[in-house]
């Protein structure tokens, strides 16, 4: 038991928890916005940005948050004037493009290409004191900003127009979402990596949905989903010597299967 | 009477062709006034216009300082993932006291249903619900587009009989885009007829009698219901050319001819 606590593991511990409890703020938007694709688009195009980063050695967070930044800004403004396709399409042709892109810049890179997987999948217990420190300032800047705009983004998913009315401006707010969304992407590359990043905004937040009778509550579910998964997910990967990232967006896989059991199991009782 | 919103020369459109063009529009306080054009006449647009939804191409918007609007949109669909009870509802966009909302929701005739969701609401009720949440910023204006659609012409009715009792004890000013005339008309102080740009406009006697009125809507009994036999692209050159036998239908006809405009609204 005694590795459990060792430095590294706690280090783990805190950086999960930190990105698990902040993730469902914007996940419960993604998905009542249906925005997961556009998630994905923004995370994938992370691997460029650390391929960047390396290039100009700046700070990985530094290059992830800049590129997940421009590509969230040109997916919204390319979805107000996509032509002739779909959401979907277009999200999917931007997504997969960031990804190949970023993979070949990476690959470049000689010292970066051994570290690929890192970058993919996380790597959890390699983070570092000054790595805990920038999840938990970014955090808590995510959280602070979706608290203060809460009512106004709940309004506008309800519908824009109502938004309007009510003399708010949800283009801002959706460009707020969409900034706090490139930097939940940067917290989280270290954690469950690029391509996993869009697990922790969804699953929690999809596990919540049958038990919340209220968008606060299914907040709340959705944290405690996340929280659960990112120490579980340390715990099994300890135990399994399983990959940290893969293995804590399993075990919210398996809070979310055994969410809808539970609801299975009470219909039919 | 204090102006609420007053708009000049206002042109909106999608792409490279207009919707609206040159519209001028004004409302002013304690005003009932209703919107009347057939489909892509572009009535909702003028009001997203209103609300500050939509940018106008041209034309200038001043709105009163300090204007609340109570706004029911068009087609509001809540995403089943979104869990949204009726009276979690009516906090948006700002909490309203526990109190209001109760008498609220007893004033709209929906009070037993304050912790339903919002997605299992029947069209009336959820209709009474987006009404409620509108009224509760007690505003000056209150804004309805196309606020019937998918009623039946009971619950339409009932429900425009609402709206006449809220506006009596609160005075607000309202405005209605609709296309069942026969229920809104009488009721209101004013009347524009829309179709890209405004047609006609003034007391629903005056407006239910002018032939642009007639070109776009038909002539119905005593003038005051809509036939929509006709197709909607109209010229004003080509005036009264249907519709003439109705003319001359005697008072008593009204209900039945409402009858009829409903089931030719439908189709």
């Amino acid at each position: 038991m005694s590795g459990l606590f060792s430095e590294f593991m706690i280090r783990a511990a805190l950086a999960g928890l930190g990105v698990a409890v902040a993730a469902p703020f914007l996940g419960v938007f993604v998905v009542w916005r249906r925005m997961a694709y556009f998630g994905d688009a923004t995370a994938h195009a992370a691997v460029m940005g650390v391929a960047l980063s390396l290039m100009l050695h700046l700070p990985v967070y530094l290059g992830v948050a800049g590129v997940a930044v421009i590509m969230a800004l040109s997916v919204a403004a390319m979805e107000s004037g996509r032509p002739g396709l779909g959401a979907d399409s277009l999200l999917g042709v931007l997504s997969h493009g960031a990804l190949a892109i970023g993979l070949i810049a990476v690959s470049f890179l000689p010292g970066a290409r051994l570290n690929l997987e890192a970058y993919l999948f996380g790597d959890i217990l390699a983070v570092s004191w000054g790595d805990v420190g920038v999840i938990w300032g970014g955090a808590a800047a995510i959280i602070a900003v979706i608290g203060w705009r809460w009512r106004a983004l709940l309004t506008a998913t309800v519908n824009p127009d109502l938004a309007w009315s009510s003399g708010m401006n949800p283009d801002r707010d959706r460009r707020i979402l969409t900034l706090a969304l490139a930097l939940l992407v940067a917290l989280a590359i270290k954690v469950v990596g690029a391509l996993l990043i869009t697990a922790l905004l969804v699953i929690p937040a999809a596990a919540a949905r049958p038990f919340a009778r209220s968008p606060e509550a299914m907040l709340g579910f959705g944290v405690a989903v996340g929280g659960v998964a990112a120490l579980g997910g340390l715990g099994l990967s300890y135990g399994l010597d399983s990959p940290a990232g893969p293995s804590i967006v399993a075990v919210a896989v398996a809070l979310f299967a055994l969410g809808r059991m539970a609801l299975v199991w009470r219909r039919v009782e | 009477m204090s102006r609420l919103i007053e708009a000049k020369g206002l042109s909106a459109g999608f792409g490279g062709t207009d919707v609206l063009s040159g519209v001028d529009f004004h409302i002013d306080g304690g005003e009932i006034v209703t919107v009347v054009g057939p489909n892509g006449s572009g009535k909702s647009t003028l009001m997203r216009m209103l609300v500050g939804a939509l940018s106008p191409r041209a034309g200038r918007i001043t709105r009163m300082p300090g204007l609340r609007l109570g706004y029911v949109p068009q087609r509001l669909s809540i995403d089943p993932t979104l869990p949204l009870s009726v009276s979690r509802f009516l906090d948006l966009p700002r909490p309203a006291g526990r109190a209001a909302k109760a008498a609220m929701l007893e004033r709209v005739g929906i009070s037993a249903l304050a912790d339903r969701p919002l997605a299992g609401l029947s069209g009336g009720q959820y209709q009474r619900a987006l009404l409620a949440r509108a009224l509760l910023v007690d505003p000056h204006l209150l804004i309805l587009d196309e606020a019937t659609q998918g009623m039946d012409q009971r619950g339409s009715a009932d429900f425009y009989a609402l709206i006449a009792t809220l506006r009596e004890e609160m005075g607000t000013a309202v405005l209605m885009v609709s296309h069942e005339l026969h229920v809104v008309m009488s009721a209101s102080d004013r009347v524009v007829c829309l179709n890209g740009h405004v047609c006609c406009e003034g007391a629903p006697e005056i407006v239910s009698s002018a032939p642009e009125y007639r070109a776009l809507f038909g002539t119905g009994t005593h003038g005051a219901l809509a036939l929509y036999r006709h197709e909607h692209d109209h010229s004003h050159d080509h005036d009264h050319h249907h519709g003439h036998g109705h003319d001359h239908g005697d008072r008593h006809h009204h209900d039945h001819g409402a009858a009829l405009d409903k089931t030719g609204t439908d189709n």
